[in-house]
């Protein structure tokens, strides 16, 4: 009864071209977005910002720039984890190699140096698709774990092969509590959802989705292919970028190449294909699931295993952790491919209707 | 009818095009007018859909010659035919699943949108306005289709006979000079293959927009088509007034087999 659109009526066309139509919709996500800022800095303690809600928010980003490149082009990537290590070693390289470097523009050309990045590993999907771009983007992950392994310019002539970064600030504002750090990782995440979504609902995102279902079609209706493909893949990269650089400078504060393997590539996929493929809501539930559920399980199994009188050693949980996300990644693969984010809509739906559905 | 069919728009001369040793077109000339119904009719695996390819440059012959308005075209990709005002719907219809009808239609507008990615990104400014423009010039099309009432519904729900519509919506949403229909009526009912009769003489008489048109109804490609052309194994073995064509010995050998 409380999700209704009744008597909402839109008489222009700028009215029905909002993010959200329906005015319950917009209050809520508002709500949502004002308690992120003023309530939970002060409910949330230490262990939750540097252990839940800042990896929550980065790989949030990540997660959307792969769900554009993915879920909304259609072009599988396997070098997410990549292009978040080219992010981080790009914008440690700006900040630290000129003088006076702001902390928002070292980021922010991180993210740049990513997109170019992605542009380049992109052309291979001009002429091969599926699992042979995968393949292809793979390549970019290997490339990268070398290169900042091998290559000391890339590290500063670092002889432990780690970086580190300390000291961030934003006009004089000094970020160092865990509170603080969360307030600047949900500044950025708000406002790149955002592009997010006004790029998916505009013409550069109807080629995407054009490319994406149909692209003989999208062809014969005047998209250029290359254009769209590798436009996908800068903003993509941007995204992946912009996140995997505040991974290193806000989440880790030092880090090395391990922070960055393949294993984050998949990490990332995963959450895209749990969350909702060509969903902006489900980048963040898929990165949700995907952080909070091993440290529930961490919590959840020995304790079960206690009331059952039974001793679950660390070992255990962590194997039973792999063999939970597997299954339920292959539980949702069958029964709910388009995610997390898909039942929500069927639940929205369906609550439009209720209790009359008929 | 009032409109008034002018000069050749599109002239084919000599198109042959093979697929390693399948030849798919041997040595076809014919030529559309500006403003005309020009149907391609033909038994299966004549040809046809290959001819359509190949006018707006998903398939490059490797012989002949194409002019466009009198000028030579030379190869090009489909996106480049499009921007030349070419459209076409497709006989296995190809909309984009995951997208709404407005969504589909909306993309067929992609050639006339120009605003920049950046302020696609902030939805500003001129970025908006130009969506606002297009969406105004969709809203037309689609009361013309007369689809208001699924425009938000994505288009894999939606029944055969609407999703042939909306195609024929995407495809007119360019605002093209010459429309390629691939077997818009294929699989339809009488009362839906007699709405599509009507939008494409309406598209035709208030468009002006020319017409090439592959149907396999011979009763619509008789009564809708100025002229018709028939292919059959690649060649081309009438072209001319429907009713010249229905009374050509080789039209009727090929559609209805030697010793009639």
């Amino acid at each position: 009864m409380l999700y209704r659109e009744n008597g909402q009526f839109k008489t222009t066309y700028a009215a029905d071209q909002q993010i959200f139509t329906i005015a319950q919709d917009k209050w809520f996500v508002l709500g949502i977005v004002a308690f992120a800022f003023l309530a939970v800095p002060m409910l949330a303690d230490e262990y939750m910002f540097r252990a839940i809600l800042i990896p929550f928010l980065i790989l949030s980003l990540a997660a959307l720039g792969v769900n554009l490149l993915v879920g909304y082009c259609g072009q599988i990537t396997l070098g997410a984890g990549a292009f978040m290590a080219v992010g981080a070693y790009a914008a440690y390289n700006f900040l630290i190699r000129i003088d006076g470097m702001p902390l928002i523009g070292a980021l922010l050309l991180g993210g740049l140096t990513s997109a170019g990045m992605g542009i380049l590993f992109g052309i291979p999907s001009l002429r091969v698709r599926g699992l042979y771009l995968a393949v292809a983007t793979l390549a970019a992950q290997f490339f990268c774990d070398w290169a900042f392994l091998r290559i000391k310019w890339f590290t500063n002539d670092s002889s432990s092969g780690s970086v580190s970064v300390s000291d961030l600030s934003v006009f004089g504002w000094v970020i160092d509590s865990p509170a603080e750090k969360y307030l600047f990782c949900l500044g950025f995440i708000v406002v790149f959802a955002v592009i997010a979504k006004n790029m998916t609902r505009a013409t550069i995102g109807r080629q995407w989705m054009a490319i994406r279902d149909m692209d003989v079609a999208a062809e014969v209706i005047g998209i250029r292919p290359m254009y769209a493909k590798l436009s996908a893949f800068a903003v993509s990269s941007f995204f992946v970028g912009v996140a995997g650089a505040l991974w290193g400078f806000v989440h880790l504060g030092s880090w090395e190449p391990a922070a960055f393997s393949v294993d984050r590539s998949f990490q990332l996929l995963f959450m895209v294909i749990i969350g909702g493929l060509g969903s902006i809501l489900g980048s963040f539930v898929g990165a949700a699931f995907i952080v909070i559920l091993p440290i529930f399980l961490n919590q959840f199994l020995p304790a079960l295993g206690g009331l059952l009188g039974l001793h679950i050693s660390t070992a255990a949980v962590s194997h039973a952790e792999l063999i939970i996300f597997g299954s339920l990644i292959v539980f949702f693969l069958i029964v709910e491919p388009h995610g997390l984010a898909r039942l929500w809509a069927i639940a929205k739906e369906k609550l439009r209707l209720w209790p009359f559905p008929h | 009818m009032s409109r008034k069919i002018g000069d050749v728009i599109l002239d084919l001369q000599n198109i042959s095009l093979r697929f390693g040793g399948v030849k798919a077109l041997t040595d076809i000339s014919f030529d559309i007018r500006e403003h005309e119904v020009r149907a391609i009719i033909g038994p299966n695996g004549a040809g046809k859909s290959s001819m359509l390819n190949v006018i707006n440059g998903v398939y490059h012959p490797q012989e002949g010659k194409i002019f466009y308005r009198g000028a030579e075209r030379k190869k090009m990709e489909p996106h480049m035919a499009a921007s030349t005002g070419i459209a076409r719907t497709f006989q296995n219809i190809a909309l984009f699943k995951g997208m709404s009808v407005l969504d589909n239609i909306m993309t067929g507008r992609t050639l006339k949108m120009k605003s920049n990615m950046l302020l696609q990104a902030m939805w500003f400014g001129p970025a908006q306005k130009e969506e606002l423009a297009h969406r105004r010039k969709v809203e037309e099309i689609i009361d013309f289709l007369e689809i208001q009432h699924i425009r938000k519904t994505p288009v894999g729900r939606l029944p055969y006979g609407l999703q042939k519509r909306v195609d024929l919506g995407r495809a007119l949403a360019m605002e093209p000079q010459i429309l390629l229909l691939d077997e818009p009526m294929a699989g339809m009912n009488v009362e839906e293959k007699q709405d599509m009769c009507r939008f494409i003489l309406d598209v035709n008489d208030q468009f002006g927009t020319t017409i090439v048109l592959i149907e396999h109804d011979m009763g619509v490609v008789m009564d809708i088509s100025d002229r018709v052309v028939v292919l059959d194994y690649g060649k081309k073995i009438g072209d001319g007034l429907p009713d010249e064509v229905r009374s050509s010995p080789e039209v009727i050998k090929a559609y209805l087999g030697a010793g009639h």
